[in-house]
């Protein structure tokens, strides 16, 4: 089971932070602390996984993103791997060409294709139509009913 | 009210929303607290308003300062407030908010039971979507079990987008709540073979993670999931499938059998890494778990290992190393290649690895190259642990690899000029342990030590807290202790006495003063043959006793007191020679007797002599406060408390002249007799002198061009060509005298492979025995073979040479074990002649119990075997409840006509299984007993003994235990799906012949009975309709079992069909029992 899904910037400013189990607000702030400090100091071409505590760690960089997840020590690191690879395309194909900004000003977006991605640390879906039929569809909802609110209220 | 909602949607218009918020904190770089609580009061005026997309605006911020690690914890209830909006757009925003900030002990989660509920049953999925996710983070026990239910309902929703989440929600419920598992798994286990895939996935992942938890509970799917292994293309849940096979193998090695062939199948045809690396890990857990070993399939997962990284093949490699040593040995170049990688993670991999990898043959190589590696290291982490890693290779199994100590020595030597180290206690102590343990090289191992603290100043150097000072610790004590080796003990004494040596730590003086006068001691002998050179052990005197005060003065009390000591001993020798008395003997006697290395088990292993009670008092104690006096004794020891604890001798105080002297003729008259104690080996001297080259070694090389290195070591590369020369000259002498025999026997012209070939391992003569393992074992000690075996070690080890001993220790072992064991025997008194029932694997609870008596306590569980239709496989649980060791148990059943234990080819009819483990008290342990049954359509009972030994400490007894196995029919049936139609077409078959049951009183719940009948007889729901149900089972031999079962005020009958009535009659018989005894 995947524990937490991290994003952050070249200059450990954190861009989304995703738990699929429940821990305390101090926890969280070490365990983010840890992190940033162990990936960024990693030097450009070293392997993409670490050892921390009983936990994996898997990184990898895109562009000036850091995608860095932390799963039991039984997973599978490579799978892991591919599993954020699947999430980058997926926010790629949602906004189209992603970059460190979109994902900073519509971060709930990026949230809601992760939670259709994955549920509770497991993966929901792996087929990348589905994801974004699903996305498409409750995205066309919301729409709707912010136009609806958008009309003057009297 | 209507200016209220104007005044509202006007407002709104001048709010923030997330984008300004976001927008203007990047504005505020320089005063961003300042700005974010400014908006943090905006937000909380929002919050007061009525509107509710204001409020959802407000949340939404407050989503995204929490990720900024601001806390909103204050904000829960307006979060609450947002989920329940009707609107799915602010809905959503509330349970993203829920999901990311509440955790168990927020209590407005109380609050949201009721809203979760109504919107998991939406008609719109997507708002039963977005409370399923949110759940599945914020996810409580009292959530879970109110919701438990609806969830479970959500798994058969019409919409897969809906049961996939459900599906997968459902595991954090079970985690939760756990007994919420047994009436959902069926449900869960239909899902398996969902005609969509992504709940399919779904499916598989949450079974995998939950056999993950409890394999054994899950061993019935197997064959399921065998089928959905070959069946599936998805990559994603094949790793998942592999990983749960992974997980079950170790419990049933028949399954790591069948499993080989189709994994090294998708080893060689996939193209996906992580789907290959599933593969190689679950082979390689399979092939631990078959611990008979599969060379040939290791070969294949060699050619998988080079193309995963780096990282994880080495982490792959290293659990091979555990089983198959020598396949990875060849792949050392490639291991050593990783010590060059950029990664330090890499690197550290690669070093554990070695650590397993060496052998006699490429010790020094390998070595070589770490030493490379340790003068290029930057940084001193990954240099230091190099350097434990070098210690620890050419330590493990007590040197056993090392043939050539001399190059060791230098080794150690060479390792002390790192600079910064915090390991130079390590290096001590393997400098001390060498020393002491292997006497041939004491010599050469006192030459190096004295040129180390001549050259003292290098190491200590710059830094006070340098840790590499510890090394002159050990040497000062071993030229001190061996002194008679040493070529010039004057000088040595000389660089003991600097006054730079007053700068060190206070215990490492402290040896320098003690060995001190053990030099001077040496000195004075020296001199003493030659009357004209009294001068000079008049000289040495006035160099103690000029140098020794300043030691006296030291602030460290120990320093201090030998100090002292040592130089008032000094000041009267130096009187006596004043008036030209002999005293050299007499100072020499100080330190005479030579300090036996002692193995840290020898105390344990000496013989309790007859008639002596260890616990019993010799005088009664007088009262409490004298053990305070006793704990203040140990304090002095801080010298050699450190290293030495293992060489000194145990310290008898009241033992008169007399005694002693009886007791040392005693004692030596028992070494000359006793097998086990090795004395000096003239045999090891011998090897040593033999030894080509040593006589050439330079134990003084001057070499000034290179200052950096300590004047005067010699280099370990050095010993590495003489090693290979003396290989050399010992394979051509064997060359020759092999040639001498062959000649002799007239074989002309047939050369052998194997001397054109590499030497074996066997070949290598080492260059010095190590006389450690017996020697330091006291006289009389009891072999015993578990010493051999380091539960520490990670790559357990055993050379040939090991194999033999522990096979003589073992015969010695049990030879003794029939002198002296008295068999007692004990029948008792029919303890265990209750029948035993069959339970199943598949829950947890409590199996009934079989027998009991005083000393063991076994449970017991029947099941056919799916395989075989005439194989049943007994389970049986051991329990030792007794406080002794219990061993040597034999399981003997009295066959049947119809059943028959299955015993090992060449045993007879009535020869008991030895059950391969012992049981020391409180420990339990299952074995399994394979039964052949011809017909399975009668229940049968089974007598039979169990045999063992109860071993206390004075005597061991000889025990039976009776007991009965009681094979229902039940236990031949398996829980076998079957789909309604398949159901239907059976039951329209005709074939089958019916039979009925009615019970009366059942007060139970309807799905309680369901659950019992499938749990306690096998059988699978295949369809249920309010109050009635069918279910199906099948025996081992195929035979179909239908039932119908139909409840109305507590009577419950049950219609069964099947193509052997008279297993059903048994069948019905059982379920009979089963409803009678609750």
């Amino acid at each position: 089971m995947m524990r937490f899904l991290l994003l952050f910037s070249r200059q450990g400013k954190l861009r989304l932070q995703k738990w699929f189990t429940p821990i305390p607000e101090r926890e969280k702030k070490k365990i983010v602390r840890d992190m940033t400090t162990m990936v960024l100091a990693r030097k450009p071409r070293s392997c993409n996984f670490l050892h921390w505590k009983d936990l994996k760690i898997v990184y990898k960089r895109y562009a000036s993103l850091y995608f860095c997840c932390g799963l039991d020590a039984e997973e599978n690191e490579l799978i892991a791997l591919e599993m954020l690879h699947r999430y980058v395309e997926l926010l790629d194909k949602y906004f189209g060409n992603v970059c460190e900004l979109d994902i900073i000003f519509n971060f709930e977006k990026a949230y809601f294709i992760l939670d259709e991605f994955l549920l509770g640390g497991e993966i929901q879906e792996t087929s990348k139509q589905v994801v974004s039929r699903a996305i498409e569809a409750s995205d066309m909802l919301q729409e709707t009913m912010e136009e609806y609110m958008s009309k003057p209220a009297f | 009210m209507a200016l209220k909602i104007v005044k509202g949607s006007i407002d709104r218009m001048f709010d923030k929303n997330l984008q300004d918020l976001v927008r203007g904190i990047r504005n505020h770089k320089e005063d961003e607290a300042k700005y974010i609580s400014t908006c943090i009061d905006e937000i909380k005026q929002e919050l007061k308003q009525d509107n509710i997309a204001v409020k959802a605006n407000a949340v939404c911020k407050l989503t995204y300062l929490q990720m900024l690690g601001y806390d909103v914890s204050w904000a829960a209830f307006n979060i609450v407030e947002v989920m329940s909006s009707s609107k799915f757009t602010y809905k959503r925003i509330g349970y993203l908010a829920a999901s990311q900030c509440f955790h168990e002990s927020t209590d407005v989660i109380m609050l949201t039971t009721n809203q979760i509920r109504k919107d998991l049953s939406s008609p719109n999925q997507y708002d039963t979507g977005v409370a399923l996710t949110g759940l599945s983070c914020f996810v409580t026990p009292d959530l879970a079990r109110d919701l438990a239910n609806d969830i479970m309902t959500l798994m058969s929703h019409t919409k897969p987008y809906i049961r996939k989440k459900a599906v997968l929600i459902m595991y954090k419920v079970f985690l939760k709540y756990p007994e919420s598992l047994r009436p959902a798994f069926p449900r869960l286990k239909e899902k398996l073979e969902d005609p969509d895939p992504g709940v399919q996935s779904a499916a598989v992942n949450v079974i995998c993670e939950l056999a993950r938890r409890n394999p054994k509970n899950y061993l019935s799917l197997a064959p399921l999931f065998f089928k959905l292994m070959t069946s599936s293309t998805n990559n994603w849940v094949l790793i998942k499938i592999i990983k749960l096979f992974g997980a079950l193998t170790p419990l049933e090695p028949r399954l790591g059998k069948k499993l080989i062939e189709p994994l090294t199948n998708l080893i060689h045809s996939t193209s996906a890494m992580s789907l290959l690396y599933e593969c190689v890990n679950t082979v390689i857990a399979v092939l631990i778990s078959l611990s008979s070993g599969m060379p040939n399939h290791s070969a294949s997962i060699q050619v998988s290992l080079r193309s995963i990284q780096h990282y994880l093949g080495l982490l792959a490699m290293s659990k091979i190393l555990k089983t198959h040593p020598k396949s990875v040995q060849s792949h050392k170049d490639l291991i050593l290649q990783c010590l060059d990688d950029k990664d330090e993670s890499i690197r550290l991999r690669a070093l554990d690895l070695l650590y397993g990898m060496v052998s006699k043959k490429n010790l020094m190589e390998i070595v070589k190259k770490l030493m490379l590696h340790v003068d290029k290291a930057e940084g001193t982490t990954y240099r230091d642990e190099l350097l434990t890693k070098i210690i620890d290779i050419c330590s493990q199994s007590n040197y056993q690899y090392i043939t050539n100590f001399e190059w060791y020595i230098s080794i150690l030597v060479e390792l002390t000029r790192l600079e910064g180290t915090r390991h130079g206690h390590l290096i001590a102590s393997q400098m001390l342990d060498v020393a002491i343990r292997v006497k041939a090289i004491r010599a050469f191992a006192v030459a190096q030590m004295a040129t180390l603290l001549d050259n003292a100043h290098l190491l200590t150097g710059n830094t006070q807290r340098n840790g590499i000072c510890e090394v002159l610790y050990a040497a000062a004590w071993i030229c001190g202790e061996f002194s008679e080796h040493l070529e010039d003990p004057l000088s040595t004494l000389e660089a003991m006495l600097r006054p730079k040596v007053a700068t060190l730590p206070g215990h490492i003086q402290a040896v320098y003063v003690q060995n001190a006068a053990k030099l001077f001691a040496t000195v004075l002998r020296g001199q003493e043959g030659a009357p004209a050179d009294r001068t000079v052990a008049q000289e040495t005197s006035q160099l103690l006793i000029d140098r020794l005060p300043l030691f006296v003065q030291s602030a460290n009390l120990e320093v201090q007191e030998r100090a002292s000591c040592i130089l008032q001993l000094v000041k009267y020798i130096q009187k006596l020679q004043q008036k030209d008395v002999e005293v050299a003997e007499e100072v020499t006697a100080l330190f005479a007797g030579e300090l036996n290395p002692v193995a840290p088990k020898a105390q344990k292993k000496v013989p309790v002599p007859e008639g002596l009670d260890l616990d019993a008092w010799i005088n009664e104690p007088p009262s409490e406060s004298e053990s305070e006096d006793e704990g203040r004794k140990p304090k002095g020891k801080a010298v050699f408390a450190k290293e030495e604890s293992k060489h000194t001798k145990p310290r008898y105080t009241e033992v008169d002249e007399k005694e002693l002297a009886k007791r040392r003729e005693v004692r030596k008259a028992e070494q000359a007799n006793n097998p086990f104690y090795i004395k000096a080996s003239p045999s090891s001297q011998k090897v040593y002198q033999d030894g080509v080259g040593v006589e050439h070694i330079p134990v003084v090389q001057i070499d000034l061009s290179v200052p950096l290195k300590v004047p005067g070591m010699p280099m370990s590369d050095q010993y590495v060509k003489l090693e290979e020369e003396r290989r050399q000259k010992d394979k051509a002498d064997k060359k020759k005298k092999d040639k001498k025999k062959r000649r002799e026997k007239g074989e002309k012209g047939r050369r052998r492979k194997g001397d054109s070939g590499p030497e074996s391992e066997e070949d290598i003569t080492p260059a010095h025995m190590v006389d450690i393992t017996t020697e330091e074992m006291p006289e009389n000690a009891l072999p015993s073979d578990d010493d051999e075996k380091d539960p520490n070690d990670p790559h357990k080890k055993s050379s040939k040479h090991k194999k033999k001993k522990q096979k003589k220790e073992k015969e010695e072992k049990e030879k003794k074990k029939k002198k002296k064991h008295h068999h007692h025997h004990h029948h008792s008194d029919g303890a265990g002649d209750e029948s035993v029932q069959n339970g199943n694997v598949e829950e947890e609870e409590p199996l009934p119990v079989s027998n009991q008596s005083s000393s063991i306590y076994s449970m017991c569980d029947i099941q056919g075997n799916l395989q075989d239709g005439s194989q049943v496989v007994v389970s049986v649980i051991f329990e030792n409840k007794c406080d002794s060791f219990i061993k040597a148990m034999e399981f003997n059943v009295l066959d049947s006509l119809n059943s028959k234990l299955q015993r090992p080819e060449g045993a007879g009819p009535h020869d008991g299984l030895t059950v391969p483990f012992q049981l020391p008290p409180g420990i339990s342990n299952e074995a399994r007993f394979v039964f052949s049954v011809q017909s399975i359509v009668m229940p049968q009972k089974l007598k039979g003994t169990l045999t063992f030994i109860v071993k206390t400490d004075d005597s061991s007894t000889h025990e039976k235990l009776d007991f009965k196995l009681h094979f229902t029919c039940t236990s031949y049936l398996i829980t076998t799906p079957c789909y309604s139609d398949a159901y239907a077409k059976l039951l329209e078959s005709g074939d089958l012949k019916g039979s009925s049951l009615k019970l009366e009183g059942v007060s139970q719940p309807f799905h309680h009975l369901l659950a019992r009948i499938c749990f306690h007889h096998h059988f699978s729901v295949v369809e249920r309709i309010g109050s009635c149900a069918s279910m199906y089972s099948r025996s081992i031999q195929g035979h179909h079992v239908c039932l119908l079962v139909k409840t109305a005020d507590q009577t419950v009958s049950i219609d069964a069909k099947c193509d052997e009535p008279g297993l059903l009659g048994n069948v019905l018989d059982e379920i009979k029992l089963t409803f009678s005894q609750c």
